[in-house]
């Protein structure tokens, strides 16, 4: 039977093992493939989504879990880079390999839509279930911090943006850096 | 096809189709002249493999290396881009195909590693730009009828310096293409860089930010299964028979096929192919390995370092005679376990074989060799493979062997179809190739001031060397086993190294920072002993025996001084400090580290870095670099120990195998030696210096010495 949920602000229904992963499915049925596969067991966070908001770990959820829920993967965070944690990561130069900042980034936004401005301990502790193998914890923890100050409404999903828009290895030329002024608000996602 | 859209593909190149018929495309390095000319026709006019100008004045440049965090693709863009003078927000990059002209200076092969990125594409890259910059002055010139020393290039223009008119490089590309290719072309003076030396921002940072970077286990192709594979759980056996009924019955499980591996089991989803594995029937004939175990190979190394005569890696002066002369002779015994990769990307690989050809898509280091493994597989030619690199997930060493490549192409071989192979963390950590397991004797004699008089050090661990490139080891040596131990760099006037190569039935590979990682910990702790033994603070005793090393000197001086070496610091905290030159490259730290008195535990507060690694290219990549391969080597030192029972490994996952997290990160500071010396290697020579930087801090805290990595809290309390 047919699970029905909401990804990425679009109504979504998928026929398959109620039992597989949320996780799978986005990768293998859905091809949404920016929520990454790290350890199957919820041990390093590369996984991590939004369900009704909660930072979750989809290699973990069985997909008849989210069944009539809200699902937010790092596709649907923003539609063209504008989440204050996309800008901050951008601004502070913060990928590595990259593989797990869709996790990273993911468990960022729902901290800082819990707690907008958040102390170094809030960080660690909201961030120490995702592994980085590369080790950019600092700039990670500094990005929070930016994103925190930047001055933007929180926004609301935008519908998916393109997943596949270019070949492996291709980048557009460089994204612009708005200069970000200090504010109060910090976005998140839902 | 706009260039956006671009795909570079080696049959692309051949058929001159990559840019279509309008823009320059610099994309086939013909070293003949004559070959290139005849050849105009059919490929877009073609000087060098890195640069491709479009009319709409894109630049694309091709990145020859592998992309796994290091920044390559934002590193060799910008050396491309100093010389070629174009507009760097109008940059756009593409990965290389594996072709000959993409082989890697140092090791002949196309591949990343050793740290050789920067320094093996310096010369060549900004050749490839200045060419391309010199052919578009000259088309610009004769457009405007005027001697080519009038025009200069600035910001993807060529700029008439007399009448200020500009034309773009995408006006010219057209014009360019048919000029001849300069073969002497002068390079800039780094007095004039407007790029190299900068802090340039990752050219791959938005797309990592919005799950957009297409890594090896994001490929999808039309009608692609998914696959993974059983493999015998003791390392080096084999399948002696399995029944793949139950597996075939599982939903989405399309075929179950002995490979050479393992046994198969290829599904629609991944998640199927999983469950379809956990159903299979396998009897396995596990071989040699058995009955290996962790203490039986710690008895193996022990009794190779307890043999005398080992290869000799460095002889210096007379070492009998120094003992003889010594008046205090230290002696200390120091291991390192083996250790796992755990790239957070599992390994993984798509490929699809055809009659006619074959497409691998591979998260690889190692380009030119993957190309011939599955044209081997697959009987086929090299040249009809094609290589798509995607982003690295994590490389550090792992992704330049060959078992995930040569795993996705039998499979697809054998099933007809376009297939995916994805490993589990448990298949990735259990099926690695380690980080050697080491064994480290030494022996000092020091003089009646406490100045060392005498070194030796026998070490006895596996070779990667004799399954990798086996004509490199020579009379027993691998020099891959002792780098770290035999460049020591301290004034002993009596000196020796030797090696006992030893073999333990466990597959051993490159580990970010290779022999560095385990022979540094061993050198500066054990110089750390003889500092202690001598009573002489151990910077000081460091700096008065590198008097003739300024390099090391100079990084010692500047992480000791700006860590405040000597000054007080909080209760409870303590400072240890470490020096190692790998990779072309010098680095010192400073750790700041406290322990637990009841529970023995580690806390790392703070490291300080120094770092000389010839002209800077970009110091964020260096930062970044220096964050990271400490992170690193402190997980490996803290946490790091693939032991194994019964020839199998033991650890499988991040629960008992475990990564350094957010909650336990130092504050790290960078600090960059400013140099006109040749950039050398970045994104390894920060990890050596952590561990015996961390344990020479512990020792300062407890006057206990860590000789076995992991650190153990029990050991210290």
């Amino acid at each position: 039977m047919a699970i029905q949920f909401t990804l990425n602000g679009k109504a979504q229904s998928v026929d398959v093992d109620p039992k597989m992963p949320l996780l799978w499915v986005l990768r293998d049925t859905l091809n949404l493939t920016g929520t990454k596969f790290g350890c199957g067991m919820a041990l390093c966070g590369a996984c991590t989504v939004h369900i009704d908001g909660e930072a979750a770990r989809s290699c973990v959820t069985p997909v008849s879990e989210v069944a009539r829920k809200k699902v937010t993967t790092i596709e649907g965070l923003s539609a063209d880079l504008s989440h204050p944690v996309q800008k901050a990561w951008i601004e502070l130069d913060v990928p590595q390999c990259g593989y797990c900042q869709s996790g990273q980034i993911m468990s960022a936004a729902a901290l800082l839509a819990k707690k907008p401005r958040p102390t170094d301990a809030e960080v660690d502790d909201a961030m120490s279930g995702n592994i980085c193998r590369c080790g950019t914890y600092q700039r990670i923890r500094e990005a929070i911090h930016r994103a925190a100050q930047m001055h933007a409404a929180p926004r609301r999903q935008k519908g998916l943006p393109e997943t596949k828009a270019k070949k492996p290895g291709e980048t557009a030329a460089m994204t612009p850096h708005e200069p970000a002024t200090v504010g109060t608000a910090a976005g998140g996602a839902e | 096809m706009s260039s956006a859209t671009m795909k570079v593909e080696r049959r692309e190149f051949l058929k001159g189709a990559a840019a279509g018929a309008t823009g320059l495309v610099i994309g086939f390095y013909l070293p003949n002249p004559l070959e290139a000319r005849a050849s105009a026709a059919a490929v877009p006019f073609a000087p060098n493999a890195w640069i491709r100008i479009g009319t709409d004045d894109t630049v694309t440049l091709v990145i020859d290396k592998s992309e796994m965090g290091q920044g390559v693709m934002t590193s060799l863009s910008m050396l491309i881009a100093e010389d070629l003078e174009c507009d760097w927000k109008k940059i756009r990059t593409v990965f290389a195909p594996a072709a000959k002209e993409y082989a890697n200076p140092v090791f002949g092969m196309q591949g990343t590693g050793g740290s050789t990125s920067v320094r093996g594409m310096w010369t060549p890259l900004r050749t490839a730009g200045a060419q391309a910059r010199e052919m578009l002055i000259a088309a610009a010139a004769g457009k405007w009828g005027v001697d080519k020393g009038v025009c200069r290039a600035e910001d993807s223009q060529v700029i008439h310096t007399q009448t200020k008119e500009r034309l773009s490089y995408g006006s010219l590309a057209e014009a360019a293409r048919k000029l001849p290719v300069p073969s002497d072309v002068k390079l800039k003076d780094p007095k004039q860089f407007r790029i190299v030396g900068k802090a340039m921002k990752r050219l791959d940072a938005a797309d990592k930010t919005c799950g957009r970077a297409e890594f090896g286990i994001d490929v999808r192709q039309p009608g692609m299964l998914h696959a993974v594979v059983a493999r015998c759980p003791v390392i080096g056996g084999k399948v002696a028979s399995f029944n793949a009924d139950k597996a075939r019955a599982v939903r989405g499980v399309k075929h179950a096929v002995q490979i050479s591996s393992g046994v198969a089991v290829v599904a629609d989803n991944t998640w199927s192919a999983m469950q379809g594995r956990d159903a299979l029937e396998i009897k396995w004939e596990e071989g040699p390995n058995a009955a290996l175990t962790s203490a039986a190979i710690g008895k193996m190394l022990e009794e190779g370092a307890g043999k005398p005569g080992g290869a000799v890696a460095r002889k210096e002066g007379d070492v009998t005679a120094g003992f003889a002369s010594a008046a205090k002779k230290i002696e200390a015994v120091y291991q390192a376990p083996f250790l796992a990769h755990a790239t957070l990307e599992p390994m993984n690989c798509a490929a699809q074989v055809r009659a006619d050809g074959c497409d691998v898509w591979a998260p690889t280091q190692f380009q030119g060799v993957n190309q011939m493994t599955a044209a081997k597989i697959a009987g086929l030619k090299p040249e009809q493979v094609n290589i798509h690199t995607t982003y690295l997930g994590g490389g550090f060493g792992r992704r330049a062997e060959q078992d995930f490549v040569i795993e996705a192409v039998e499979i697809s071989r054998a099933t007809g179809a376009p297939v995916q192979v994805t490993w589990s963390r448990e298949d990735d950590m259990q099926h690695d190739f380690y980080r050697p397991a080491s064994y480290s004797r030494f022996e000092a004699g020091l003089d009646a001031e406490g100045w060392p008089v005498v070194w030796s050090n026998r070490i006895a661990c596996p070779s990667i060397m004799s399954r990798f490139f086996p004509g490199s080891v020579k009379n027993g040596l691998d020099e891959s086993s002792v780098e770290g131990a035999a460049d020591l760099p301290y004034a002993i006037p009596n000196i020796l190294v030797d090696y006992q190569l030893t073999e333990t039935g466990i597959p051993v590979g490159f580990w970010r920072s290779v022999g560095n990682s385990q022979n540094g910990f061993f050198s500066e702790c054990f110089v750390d002993e003889l500092a202690a033994a001598s009573g002489k603070d151990p910077y000081e005793f460091r700096r008065r025996l590198l008097q003739k090393a300024p390099r090391h000197l100079a990084v010692l001086e500047l992480a000791a001084t700006k860590a405040g070496w000597g000054e007080a610091l909080p209760a409870g905290q303590y400072r240890g400090i470490a020096v190692l030159s790998s990779f072309g490259s010098y680095v010192a730290e400073v750790a700041e580290v406290s322990v637990d008195k009841k529970s023995g535990e580690v806390r790392v507060h703070r490291v300080v870095c120094a770092v000389d690694c010839g002209r800077t290219v970009n110091p964020l990549t260096i930062e970044a670099q220096m964050q990271g391969a400490i992170v690193f080597g402190l997980t490996a030192a803290l946490k790091g120990a693939i032991t194994i029972n019964k020839g199998r490994v033991e650890q499988g996952n991040f629960d008992d195998y475990q990564m350094l997290r957010m909650t336990e990160m130092p504050k790290i500071e960078v600090h960059i030696v400013p140099s006109d010396q040749p950039s050398s290697g970045i994104g390894e020579p920060g990890t050596p210096p952590i561990a015996p930087a961390v344990c020479n801090a512990i020792f300062a805290a407890t006057r206990k010495r860590i000789r076995r990595l992991p650190i153990r809290s029990e050991d210290l309390v």
